[in-house]
């Protein structure tokens, strides 16, 4: 595989899937505290955790809890302690850790949990959807949307990086779409730990620590006193995340030579004239079908959110102005939302809604459950989007694509 | 596993620590049983210790935001996360420590909830926790007996018939909770045998109770407590009673005190003179002290003192293990 960078001696190419370099990243991050908890897909991850303590390839306290809820919270304590940690969760599991997702952005824990996309029982469903992650999108986590394996080894450390930044102190949670990343193999560059060394400092809770040589009361009650100021501090620390995402993007590519932009991924957007935009692993059938749109002569593009929280609204006001329409795809449903669409397309709409030129913007719903979305069907979406792009109006607000009526 | 501090038995009240960890600062109700509690468990451990504190009357009364009683590093968890966050610290202590991002030493880890947070809530956490024998810390449920915290609320570990503002006595239905108290300390025993140190306490017996905390941290691994305290708010009496309704509780056997070592169940005090033939006193001694219990009839009363009669006269181990098979 050539890249347009040369290769680094310090790094090996190796076929493995998201969960496995997520893993891996856990041994080169040299991880204090990891648990886990069963729930398909993410919890492939943890099972190459527990491989490579068993190998003695990561040195790390490892505990397997009783339950999302401990799994969240035990990490969250070690945090608190200074310890580096890593955990994760799939759908229903995410969402039975909810309390603890919670306090950990009200206490300030730096904390890097990996979500393996999946949709919500019941009924059952295995399959990939954005709305597990996507409900702790109010609280203070930074959400991230990895759309190769090699994402997921950049962005976790990239992730604990960020999370760890006494600017921010806050949460970190990468998705990696159900069986679309969790269990596919791709060719990865994992790097050397001397070079991961170079990037990620140790983490420090300095003043936050709490150990006996430095007795803090963490956590009193503070009721209608003091609520209000915090949570403009969090807010604060979350709008920090922006340039501090950044700088790691930068410092990342200094190191190892790729990355891209940090909030952003564009393709072939340059003379567009009609974009989708996206978050996840469907970014490869959108590649295949504007390269195969592109050879017929249509102006299409593809533009990827990486970081959904904190959220890229200037990089997407700037990038989105200049198309003709563009459409919006969710693996995620908002029922009730202002348009009945996904969540992504409600925030991009509450973005634009600032910028001079106001796109025709149209919502798709796609992939839900883990559906496949083909390239027929985004080739369907360019097309109803390139229509509203011709007339400048649209007929329907929202699509539901490849659903049987 | 890391080592513990060694935490010699104290020889009686006066001669224990005169430091205190937990101090003023805390807003508890007079005769708060579960305050005195909370500072007789960190004089124990003393000052190389980390306390991780539960949703409950010992979170909101005691920490409100710029005073804290507590002398020794303090942080909240929630309601049913003690099992959870004593194995939290524990655990990043001890890769800290062994990867020298730390220095080494035995830090005590102790964790508490109340008996919603630990015999309803945190039940799973807790017995999660006392499964892992890498990590030393001791899980301290202070049992009050209610959500006394969110206005006197019924839990598992409510007794029989207890007056609560979810269950009150009404005209067609005097007795409202039905449900007998969870035994949590023999539960805690019997479902995890590699837990070194199992023990129940009473802040009216505190020389025993502080000698059983320090026995818990020095142990080593998981370890479990359940305190019994009476609370003048809950159980609806005069707070210059506290003490002496502890003693009750114990003297009429309705509390067992007893520790779990290494699998031995030892009765202490009060409750191993009781083992041995001495006289229990009347329930009702203890019952008709306490407005919560102020509706019973004699048949409930009746009721109460033959559940007691059967644990101490049928019970394989009273207090610890029910029926036994022979008996």
């Amino acid at each position: 595989m050539t890249t347009e960078t040369q290769a680094n001696p310090l790094e090996t190419e190796e076929l493995i899937s998201g969960s496995e370099a997520i893993a891996r990243a856990c041994s080169l991050a040299d991880v204090d505290v990891i648990t886990a908890y069963p729930i398909r897909p993410y919890d492939t991850v943890m099972q190459f955790v527990s491989r490579l303590i068993a190998d003695g390839e990561l040195k790390c306290e490892y505990i397997v809890a009783e339950s999302e809820h401990s799994q969240f919270e035990i990490v969250k304590h070690a945090s608190a302690v200074g310890a580096r940690v890593f955990t994760g969760s799939s759908g229903v599991g995410w969402f039975y850790a909810f309390e603890a997702l919670a306090v950990t952005c009200g206490l300030r824990l730096p904390m890097v949990a990996m979500v393996g996309n999946r949709a919500l029982d019941d009924p059952g469903a295995f399959g990939t959807e954005h709305n597990d992650a996507l409900a702790v999108r109010d609280l203070g986590w930074m959400l991230n949307w990895a759309a190769t394996a090699q994402d997921c080894i950049d962005t976790a450390l990239m992730a604990w990086r960020v999370a760890e930044d006494p600017r921010v102190y806050l949460p970190v949670a990468i998705s990696t779409d159900g069986a679309f990343l969790t269990h596919s193999q791709q060719i990865v560059k994992v790097p050397d730990k001397s070079l991961v060394d170079k990037f990620l400092p140790p983490y420090d809770r300095g003043k936050f620590q709490l150990h006996p040589d430095n007795p803090i009361t963490i956590a009193p009650q503070v009721n209608e006193d003091w609520l209000m100021e915090i949570r403009r501090q969090t807010d604060a620390a979350m709008r920090r995340a922006r340039d501090v995402i950044t700088e790691t993007h930068e410092d990342f590519k200094r190191i190892f030579g790729r990355g891209g932009d940090p909030f952003l991924e564009e393709y072939m957007t340059d003379d567009a004239d009609v974009v989708l935009v996206g978050m996840g692993t469907l970014t490869l059938p959108l590649k295949v079908t504007v390269r195969r749109l592109r050879e017929k002569g249509q102006k299409v593009g593809f533009i990827r959110v990486k970081w959904f929280r904190p959220f890229p609204a200037p990089e997407l006001i700037e990038s989105l102005s200049r198309f003709k329409a563009v459409g919006v795809i969710d693996r995620d449903y908002s029922l009730g939302s202002p348009f009945h669409g996904g969540v992504l397309l409600n925030e991009v709409k509450a973005a634009m809604y600032s910028a001079e030129n106001r796109v025709p913007i149209i919502g798709f719903v796609a992939g839900l459950g883990g559906r496949e979305v083909t390239v027929p069907a985004t080739r369907e979406m360019f097309e109803i989007t390139q229509k509203a792009a011709e007339s400048g109006t649209i007929d329907n607000q929202i699509h539901w694509i490849g659903v049987r009526e | 596993m890391t080592s513990t501090q060694e935490l010699t038995p104290l020889r009686g009240v006066k001669n224990s620590p005169l430091e205190e960890f937990f101090t003023s600062g805390h807003r508890t109700c007079q005769g708060c049983e579960s305050a005195l509690v909370m500072k007789l468990m960190v004089k124990a451990a003393g000052p190389r210790t980390i306390v991780l504190g539960s949703t409950g009357c010992m979170y909101v009364a005691n920490t409100t935001y710029y005073s804290t009683p507590w002398v020794v590093p303090w942080m909240h968890t929630q309601l049913g996360s003690s099992g959870s966050a004593a194995l939290g610290t524990a655990a990043a202590l001890k890769a800290m420590m062994a990867k020298g991002k730390m220095t080494d030493e035995p830090i005590n880890v102790i964790a508490f909830c109340g008996d919603g947070g630990g015999a309803d809530m945190g039940l799973s956490a807790i017995s999660g926790a006392l499964t892992h024998n890498d990590y030393n810390l001791l899980i301290l449920m202070y049992d009050n007996e209610s959500y006394a915290n969110t206005d006197i609320q019924v839990s598992g570990s409510s007794p029989w018939g207890a007056n609560s503002t979810f269950s009150p006595p009404g005209s067609l239905h005097r007795i409202m909770n039905k449900r007998w108290k969870k035994n949590m300390a023999g539960m805690m025993a019997v479902g995890h045998p590699q837990a070194r140190y199992i023990a129940t306490g009473c802040a009216s017996y505190a020389t025993d109770m502080m000698n059983k905390v320090r026995k818990a941290l020095s142990i080593g691994g998981p370890t479990f407590m359940h305190t019994i305290d009476p609370c003048p708010k809950g159980w609806d009496y005069d707070p210059m009673y506290s003490h002496e309704l502890g003693m009750l509780m114990v003297q009429t056997g309705i509390w067992v005190q007893y520790e779990v070592i290494d699998g031995e169940v030892i009765l202490n005090g009060p409750s191993k003179m009781i083992a041995k033939g001495q006289k229990r006193l009347p329930v009702d001694d203890f019952l008709k002290r306490q407005g919560r219990f102020a509706h019973f009839e004699p048949e409930d009363i009746k009721y109460f003192q033959d559940q007691i009669d059967e644990m101490w006269e049928r019970w394989w181990i009273p207090g610890v293990i029910p029926p036994s098979p022979e008996k």
